[in-house]
């Protein structure tokens, strides 16, 4: 999302994805912006307000129609909407839930503050399961595709989305980057999200689990000064725990500020760097896959998206 | 938090309304924010601002319908009103509470002309 106008997912990147042709904005305040666009334009105007921006090629546009603007004469009216604010994500993160669902595809939305430990728990969490367990990586980042590329090193695949100035992954992004990435059924999905503690919470990718990371080296009291996120996780890993002995951080008051927010919470300290704990996560993540794989939702309405998904590959003519 | 993207989403969500009601400009907006939904009204109200710059919403008046925040007491076994997500029981002193409303972020109606 552009933070200068709000003007949508303006500078997202994803792995593979042909670059979107870009145009400027000039604002009534003179304020010029640069946006790439998706490709299904639909502009809403005001029938009456004065059209600045100047653009490049021809879109569709859709007018509201040109009803009823006498002048003095007020059609004001009162319009119901009771809709809930995230629901065009939820719409999204719901289609995306259904496409893991129905693949056996356990889904995980990793969560925490920029420094954890995410990427290198992830690289060693993959290095582990070689073997015993397909896994495909989504990485979110603004910028770069670095963590993309130490995912990839481990011969895992994983498709980067730069958010550019966005703060978290939304469930549109991730459905595009699943699209890149031709899961594997009864597979792994790991999703980095952006390091953020705030935004990403309110943002279902349709991930079966939030997880959130909490490293030793940063405040037992985060889960009380974030709570949502921590509200939002199901699992707490606790990160970096070979250098408690050089802290004074304390675990049990970490666990007990997070129970606070969330009684649910389930809780495993690991260190990525001596392995630490690392049994219990895979054994966490492994009962996860094999659950998601056993209740795979094979319905009839699943089939024949599957039969019309592989006939769509099939050459043509034949 | 992120203001900024909630107001992106009720401009959205007023744009695919304007499409299907056809309006052509939005003059009030009623949201219901619950109080546990950690939006902050005054970020709120500068970010709507900002989004709905130059859109059929700009210069909207943006109304806040502040909804109760309310979790059920497991040890009490009763809904009690909360204040704060990771709040505890004015009965029992319990964390051990579920939320049970004051999460909504939800566009009530609007003003349209």
């Amino acid at each position: 999302m552009c933070t200068t106008c709000g003007c949508g997912a303006g500078e997202v990147k994803i792995d593979g994805e042909h670059a979107h042709h870009e145009h400027d904005h000039v604002h009534a305040d003179g304020t010029t912006h640069k946006h790439d666009h998706d490709h299904d334009h639909d502009h809403e105007h005001a029938a009456a307000a004065a059209h600045e921006h100047p653009h490049a090629h021809a879109h569709p546009h859709s007018y509201a129609p040109a009803h009823s603007h006498a002048p003095g004469v007020s059609t004001k009216r009162m319009v119901q909407i009771e809709q809930d604010i995230l629901s065009k994500n939820n719409a999204y993160a719901a289609e995306n839930r259904q496409h893991l669902v129905e693949r056996g595809i356990f889904a995980l939305n990793l969560v925490s503050s920029p420094g954890s430990g995410k990427t290198t728990l992830l690289v060693k969490t993959i290095e582990m399961l070689e073997g015993r367990q397909h896994v495909a990586v989504i990485e979110g980042d603004q910028q770069t595709s670095q963590d993309a590329e130490r995912i990839r090193a481990t011969g895992a695949p994983a498709i980067q989305i730069n958010t550019g100035k966005g703060c978290h992954l939304d469930a549109h992004m991730v459905g595009r980057a699943m699209g890149k990435l031709e899961l594997t059924e009864d597979s792994l999905l790991m999703i980095e999200n952006v390091g953020n503690l705030v935004c990403p919470a309110a943002f279902d990718l349709g991930e079966a689990h939030k997880v959130v990371i909490l490293s030793v080296t940063e405040g037992e009291d985060k889960p009380i000064k974030y709570p949502d996120m921590f509200r939002a996780a199901t699992l707490m890993l606790m990160n970096k725990c070979d250098l408690l002995p050089h802290l004074t951080f304390s675990v049990p008051r970490a666990i007990e500020f997070a129970r606070r927010v969330n009684p649910a919470i389930e809780v495993i300290e690991v260190s990525a760097t001596t392995g630490q704990g690392m049994d219990a996560w895979l054994a966490w993540l492994e009962c996860g896959a094999a659950a998601a794989a056993a209740s795979k939702l094979v319905t009839v309405d699943a089939l024949k998206r599957r039969i019309a998904e592989l006939e769509a590959r099939l050459p043509q003519g034949s | 938090m992120h203001e900024m993207s909630l107001a992106e989403g009720i401009l959205q969500l007023i744009e695919d309304s304007a499409r299907q009601q056809s309006f052509a400009r939005v003059s009030t907006v009623w949201l219901e924010i619950g109080q546990l939904a950690g939006v902050e009204v005054e970020a709120m109200k500068f970010c709507f601002d900002v989004v709905t710059r130059d859109s059929l919403a700009d210069g909207a008046r943006l109304e806040i319908i502040a909804l109760p925040g309310t979790g059920w007491c497991m040890q009490c076994s009763m809904t009690v009103p909360m204040t704060e997500v990771f709040g505890e029981c004015p009965q029992c002193g319990s964390h051990q509470l579920h939320v049970t409303g004051g999460t909504e972020m939800r566009v009530k109606e609007l003003e349209v002309a």
